[in-house]
C-alpha cells in the first residue's frame, strides 16, 4: 500500500458550494487554536507540498492570497468571508502545516519597548 | 470530497474568490510582529475617515453577521433575522519591522466579540467624538471601563460649526481623568491623524512605565 501523506482530516467534510460557514468549517464553530487574533500575522509555508485534493476552494484561495505575510483580518476581507470563518480554516491549515504564524504569538499585552518603538516610528511619520 | 456536480449555488464566490490573491496587498518581509489600536466612536463620527488618512493600504472592511431570535414578530415571516455589523479598519508599518492595525469598531462592545480577540492586547484606544453630539460617546465609554483596562485619548473630530470647547470640559463631560490625552482637528489630513496615534500611544508608554514602577 502506498503511503499517503497525512490528509488533513477536517476537510473531509467540505462542500465546494458558499453555502453557510458551518458546513464550510466541517460543522464547527471554534478554531482549533485560541491566540488567533484578527491582526496575527500569517505566511503561506512555501515547501512544494500541495493541498489534499479534498481541499476546499476557500483553502486553496487562502493560501495562495497569503503567499506574502498578512494578517487575518485582511485575509477576510480579501476573500469575503467572516473573520470568524477564517479563523477556523487557517487553524487547520496550521495544524496541517501549510500556513505560519508570522507574528509572535498571542502574548497579553504588547511590552514596553515594543510601544517605544511604535512611538519612534510614528514620530517618523 | 467536492463532488462534480453543478454549482447553482456558486455564484458570488466564484466571482470573488480568484481576486482574492490578485488584489492583496503584502506586508514588506521585514515584518515580524504587529500590533493594533481599536478606533471607537459613534456611527458617522470619522472612524474611517481617520483610518484612512493614515493607512499605507486601501481601506478594507469585514463583516460577521449576527442571527437573533426575533421577538414579537410574526412567526410566519420566520422565527429569525440577520443583521451583518462591518469593520473597516486600515494598516500602517511603523519602524520597518512592525505592523500596525487600526481597526475601527462599533461603538458598541456586543459588537466587538464578533470578533474573537479583537480588544486583547490592544496598545490602547481613540475614542473620537462629536462635541455635537457628545452623548453619543457615552455608552461607548461605560463598556470600555467595564471591559477593558486599555489606555484612552480622545479624538475631537472639528466637525465645521461644532462648538469649540475647551479639551478639560471634554474630558470632564465624558468623565474621564484630565491626564487623558485629547487631541482635536480635521482628521482627514494626516498629520493630525498621525498626531492623535502618537499621543495615544505615549500615553500608553506613559501608564504602562507607571505601572512596571509602582510593582
Amino acid at each position: 500500500m502506498p503511503v499517503q501523506k497525512p490528509v488533513q482530516k477536517p476537510t473531509d467534510g467540505y462542500h465546494d458550494h458558499p453555502v453557510r460557514s458551518y458546513v464550510l468549517t466541517g460543522g464547527r464553530a471554534h478554531p482549533t487554536r485560541n491566540t488567533l487574533r484578527p491582526e496575527t500575522l500569517l505566511c503561506a509555508v512555501d515547501d512544494g507540498r500541495e493541498l489534499p485534493l479534498g481541499a476546499g476552494r476557500h483553502e486553496r484561495a487562502l493560501l495562495e492570497t497569503c503567499r506574502g505575510t498578512l494578517s487575518l483580518a485582511e485575509l477576510a476581507a480579501y476573500l469575503r468571508l467572516p473573520a470568524s470563518l477564517v479563523a477556523v480554516l487557517v487553524s487547520d491549515l496550521i495544524d496541517a502545516g501549510y500556513l505560519a504564524v508570522r507574528s509572535g504569538g498571542a502574548h497579553d499585552l504588547p511590552g514596553i519597548d515594543l510601544l517605544e518603538e511604535v512611538l519612534d516610528g510614528l514620530r517618523n511619520f | 470530497m467536492a463532488s462534480a456536480t453543478s454549482e447553482p449555488d456558486a455564484l458570488v464566490q466564484d466571482a470573488v474568490v480568484p481576486d482574492a490573491a490578485a488584489g492583496a496587498q503584502h506586508l514588506a518581509p521585514t515584518v515580524v510582529r504587529s500590533v493594533k489600536i481599536l478606533v471607537v466612536g459613534a456611527y458617522g463620527v470619522g472612524k474611517t475617515t481617520l483610518i484612512g488618512a493614515v493607512s499605507e493600504i486601501p481601506i478594507l472592511s469585514t463583516e460577521e453577521t449576527i442571527t437573533t431570535a426575533s421577538v414579537g414578530v410574526d412567526p410566519r415571516l420566520g422565527a429569525k433575522s440577520t443583521t451583518t455589523v462591518a469593520m473597516d479598519f486600515g494598516r500602517v508599518t511603523v519602524g520597518g519591522e512592525t505592523a500596525l492595525y487600526l481597526f475601527g469598531t462599533p461603538g458598541q462592545r456586543r459588537f466587538w466579540d464578533l470578533w474573537v480577540g479583537l480588544a486583547d492586547g490592544a496598545v490602547g484606544v481613540l475614542l473620537l467624538v462629536d462635541t455635537r453630539r457628545l452623548e453619543d460617546s457615552f455608552e461607548v465609554l461605560d463598556q470600555l471601563e467595564e471591559h477593558t483596562q486599555l489606555p484612552v485619548a480622545v479624538v475631537v473630530n472639528e466637525f465645521p460649526g461644532a462648538p469649540a470647547h475647551a479639551a478639560e470640559d471634554v474630558l470632564r463631560a465624558l468623565d474621564l481623568p484630565l491626564d487623558t490625552p485629547l487631541v482635536s482637528g480635521d482628521l482627514r489630513g494626516r498629520a493630525q491623524a498621525v498626531e492623535a496615534l502618537r499621543a495615544l500611544v505615549a500615553h500608553a508608554v506613559r501608564l504602562r512605565s507607571a505601572e512596571s514602577s509602582a510593582a
